[in-house]
């Protein structure tokens, strides 16, 4: 295969997995590592380098819609981020450290344990507006537009939020994901955020996660060019299309197909990683 | 002054949004470039990612990779295009320490300031080891 057959075709399933992720709302980082590692024999390296990049790309992108619309807290976000960052910049170190096999394993049961949480219906809570004292100094309340009007709503929990956060960043470094399933569930779960606005809070901190990491895989050579163009234009490309159908897609059967595939990659990722042939 | 200056969230989050679209668009713009470049010189050249050899060092330093795009090399621009695209964040942090302080909140500037310390050692700092 010459470089500009790998480029099209790598081109083509970023593409797919970026619009998949956009749908689903999952991002397209869980299936891009897979995709290069099992079907394109990418060294998983800079499979998860070149993914990385695409997860800034497309939290970046989408971002730049969400805020406009006023869901997103961008207090709860940044305080968040401290933990991400501090995470990334761990996973990204650990990534330096330890064996592609290993990695692989990892990756296999973060993707297990997705599709576990993408077919399970989603826990509602009941909101009670007890503010919570931390909360409230750390100005996390907030409010968002809803169809009936004004909603506020009160955050709970913050030190379990906050640790939760230190571990999405860490699989981010580690992984090149976005991590965007747990970020929600630290939020939506742990501190009781509604989840419209865990949901775009969310995706204006993969962004920031993923440049903690990216900057040290790039300074450790990780992300080569070559690779990282397709997938970043695909995966960019993938999603925008996303956004255009998003109203029209059936979302439930798609988040069910979705998640067979990711169970799929990830007993694969799993197998592959513990026999030692990633 | 006019009370159309008032800075408040939701200003500031119009102008990240603005922000970060621009670093995007601007980053893929730069991808683009490079891949047509990188394309037409090396297309026929087999691809082989098999093994990880790392990058060479000039596509691993900030310094070296402006060098290698300015000398309109196709993996340098691409890696320059990417360079913006992981910028891109790290500006929109950057600018809300500069929201946060104009609203007169310090303790949010303050939390942004370490979020912005940890993405710059990233970028900057973990080379220098």
């Amino acid at each position: 295969m010459n470089v500009l057959e790998f480029t099209a075709l790598v081109w083509t399933g970023s593409v797919i997995a970026g619009l998949l992720g956009s749908l689903t709302g999952l991002g397209g980082g869980v299936v891009l590592v897979p995709l290069l590692t099992l079907f394109f024999k990418v060294d998983i390296r800079y499979a998860v380098g070149a993914s990385l990049v695409s997860v800034i790309a497309t939290s970046s992108g989408a971002a730049a819609a969400y805020v406009k619309e006023g869901f997103s807290n961008i207090r709860i976000g940044m305080f968040l981020e401290i933990a991400t960052t501090v995470g990334a910049l761990l996973g990204a170190f650990l990534a330096t450290r330890v064996s592609g096999s290993a990695i692989a394993t990892i990756f296999g049961l973060v993707l297990l344990y997705s599709a576990y949480l993408a077919g399970r219906p989603r826990v509602r809570h009941a909101f009670d507006d007890v503010p919570d004292p931390l909360a409230t100094r750390l100005k996390m309340n907030g409010s968002f537009p809803e169809p009936e009007g004004v909603r506020h709503y009160c955050v709970h929990r913050v030190p379990h939020g906050f640790s939760l956060m230190f571990g999405a960043g860490a699989l981010s470094g580690l992984l090149g994901i976005g991590s965007g399933a747990v970020k929600v569930l630290a939020m939506d779960q742990a501190m009781r955020v509604p989840f419209k606005v865990s949901t775009t809070t969310s995706n204006f901190m993969i962004g920031v996660t993923a440049a903690a990491s990216a900057g040290i895989y790039l300074n450790r050579g990780y992300i080569d060019p070559g690779l990282a163009m397709p997938v970043m234009l695909g995966v960019l490309t993938g999603s925008l299309i996303g956004t255009r159908i998003l109203v029209k897609a059936e979302t439930k059967s798609l988040r069910l197909v979705f998640s067979a595939i990711i169970l799929l990659l990830g007993a694969q990722m799993l197998y592959n990683g513990v026999a030692g042939r990633i | 002054m006019s009370q159309a200056t008032r800075w408040t969230d939701q200003r500031v989050e119009d102008i990240i949004g603005n922000l970060l679209r621009a670093g995007v668009i601007l980053s893929a713009l730069v991808v683009f470039v490079g891949a047509i470049v990188y394309l037409a010189r090396h297309g026929q050249e087999p691809a082989d990612y098999r093994i990880f050899r790392g990058e060479p060092s000039d596509l691993r330093h900030i310094s070296g990779i402006v060098r290698d795009a300015f000398a309109f090399q196709g993996r340098g621009i691409i890696q320059l295009g990417l360079l913006l695209l992981i910028a891109t964040p790290v500006a929109r942090v950057a600018f809300s320490i500069f929201g946060f302080a104009l609203e007169g909140d310090r303790m949010y500037a303050g939390f942004t300031l370490i979020v912005l310390a940890i993405l710059l050692y990233s970028l900057l700092g973990s080379s220098l080891s």
